[in-house]
């Protein structure tokens, strides 16, 4: 009796396993990127002509890129942008290593120079979109008097965690350090030190309060979930190597005619409105 | 809520368990059926992803699966694409890195079958396939109902190696539990919670009905 159950229970079991390979071999594993966003783009008033640019960012352009994207959506609707931001050093290694993406806009112009030395971008596509500012940031209510000491309200001992990006990997990372080495405070402080992924992540340490003050991109304190949570005194520019942001269309892009209207989207008038408000500082200007 | 990633956690634990059933169910039937000694040597090599950090499992298939690495080469030149940072890319990722998972269940659950019952079914002239189908499988299936369960939900939630193989691609890999990572990077709690929300509760009703099924031990 019992056996009979479980005999029947193990081959409706088995059915399900049955089901589960089939849809496998349905579904397939060789999908690239370009089904399944043609999958996801449902949503769009003409999948048919809809063209799909990926584009890899620093994560300092977080908010302003989300804005002037939304903004070349209402201009070019045919053309869907979809973006990944991380740290510029680490989609440099993984561009290096065949990342599918159509554009990459870095923290710093280093790494798509060096994408074009090595073959996997023309540099006639190189632009220079931006130069970062770095800024000491602490939550309001934190105590920390960042606008009146500046950078000397690091050697505050109620201070324990100071965020910076990873000096490694990431471009505003290195200017927090050259910034904080100049500044002659490095030494003081390099025992407190937490290293954010990313720039975005560092903003994250310090806004959810994990570290009590720290050296950010400019554009994340004034994004908006940041304004009114804290106080910044923007670094001298002189106390660190000028963040000069530059972008490149890969030459195995999908989409290199949309990738370029994008971009001079983001280089147009239009773009380089968004990136001053969000404390950019345009070249030329 | 994001769909898109949702629909990819979703693509990718169902294909990585029945792509891996089909490969642990012989092999593990070997393990728990055989006598030969050596093979708490392969039991280890297959638990070897349980302790091992999924960095070290990123890095080494990233170099694996790179177009220099030697896996990459050959993928190349038979189909002119690329693995990191592509669907197949995590699939393999994925597969490799849950063996212990769709195995070590399996073989407790071969193991727990009272071998006179096969030896009976063997001496009354069935075939060892037979045997297999209609004595093995069936009383092991508590081990079989483990082995995808496990399987499936580790896939859900796994994020280190999906992430160093993966990149975070919108669409092709960014699965949920990166998309969470993502989001809280972003400030954006509100999405975090609610992707976190829907692993919470897919987690707890997986576990659950593997509970209620299963009754007895659970095989791992």
């Amino acid at each position: 009796m019992i056996h009979s159950i479980l005999a029947r229970l193990a081959r409706l079991f088995l059915g399900c396993a049955a089901l589960v390979l089939l849809s496998t071999i349905i579904v397939g594993c060789g999908g690239d990127a370009r089904d399944a966003a043609d999958g996801a783009a449902t949503t769009s008033p003409d999948t048919a002509a809809t063209r799909h640019v990926t584009v890899a960012a620093a994560s300092d352009l977080k908010f302003a890129l989300d804005e002037i994207v939304a903004a070349f959506r209402t201009v070019d609707p045919s053309i869907e942008v979809k973006v990944s931001y991380g740290s510029s050093g680490n989609f440099f290694s993984q561009l290096s290593n065949g990342a599918p993406f159509d554009v990459f806009l870095s923290a710093d112009i280093v790494y798509p120079r060096k994408l074009a030395a090595a073959g996997h971008a023309d540099s006639s596509s190189l632009f220079h979109y931006a130069d970062g500012q770095i800024v000491l940031w602490a939550p309001s209510g934190s105590g920390v008097d960042v606008k009146g000491k500046g950078i000397e309200a690091l050697r505050s001992p109620e201070i324990g965690k100071i965020a910076i990006a990873n000096p490694e990997h990431a471009p505003y990372g290195r200017a927090a350090e050259a910034a904080m080495k100049s500044l002659g405070v490095y030494d003081a402080v390099k025992d407190r030190l937490v290293l954010g992924e990313n720039i975005a992540q560092t903003a994250q340490f310090i806004e959810s309060g994990a570290a009590d003050v720290g050296i950010i991109a400019l554009s994340l304190a004034m994004a908006p979930s940041m304004r009114d949570k804290g106080t910044y005194w923007p670094v001298p520019l002189d106390a660190y190597p000028r963040l000069e942001q530059g972008g490149i269309i890969l030459s195995r892009a999908h989409e290199p005619e949309a990738a370029a209207k994008l971009v001079a989207y983001m280089s147009g008038a239009d773009g380089r409105r968004v990136l001053r408000s969000y404390g950019f500082i345009i070249p030329g200007e | 809520m994001d769909w898109d990633a949702i629909a990819l956690t979703t693509r990718l634990a169902l294909s990585t368990a029945g792509i891996l059933f089909l490969f642990a169910v012989p092999l593990a039937h070997w393990i728990a059926m055989t006598k030969w000694r050596g093979k708490t040597v392969l039991e280890a090599i297959i638990a070897l992803p349980l302790v091992l950090p999924p960095t070290v499992v990123g890095f080494y298939l990233l170099m694996a699966m790179g177009p220099n690495g030697p896996f990459g080469a050959v993928y190349h030149e038979l189909t002119g694409g690329m693995l990191p940072f592509s669907f197949g890319g995590i699939l393999i990722a994925s597969i490799i890195f849950n063996v212990p998972f769709a195995v070590r269940p399996l073989v407790a659950g071969f193991e727990s079958v009272d071998r006179r019952l096969i030896d009976m079914s063997r001496t009354l002239g069935n075939g060892r396939l037979k045997t297999f189908f209609t004595v093995t499988l069936p009383l092991s299936w508590q081990g079989l109902l483990a082995s995808l369960v496990l399987t499936f939900a580790h896939t859900l939630g796994e994020f280190g190696v999906v992430l160093m193989v993966g990149g975070n691609i919108p669409g092709t890999t960014r699965t949920l539990s990166i998309a969470i990572y993502d989001n809280v990077q972003s400030m954006n709690y509100a999405a975090a919670n609610r992707s976190a929300l829907v692993l919470l509760g897919v987690a707890f009703v997986v576990m659950w009905i593997t509970t209620v099924l299963g009754r007895r031990r659970m095989p791992v």
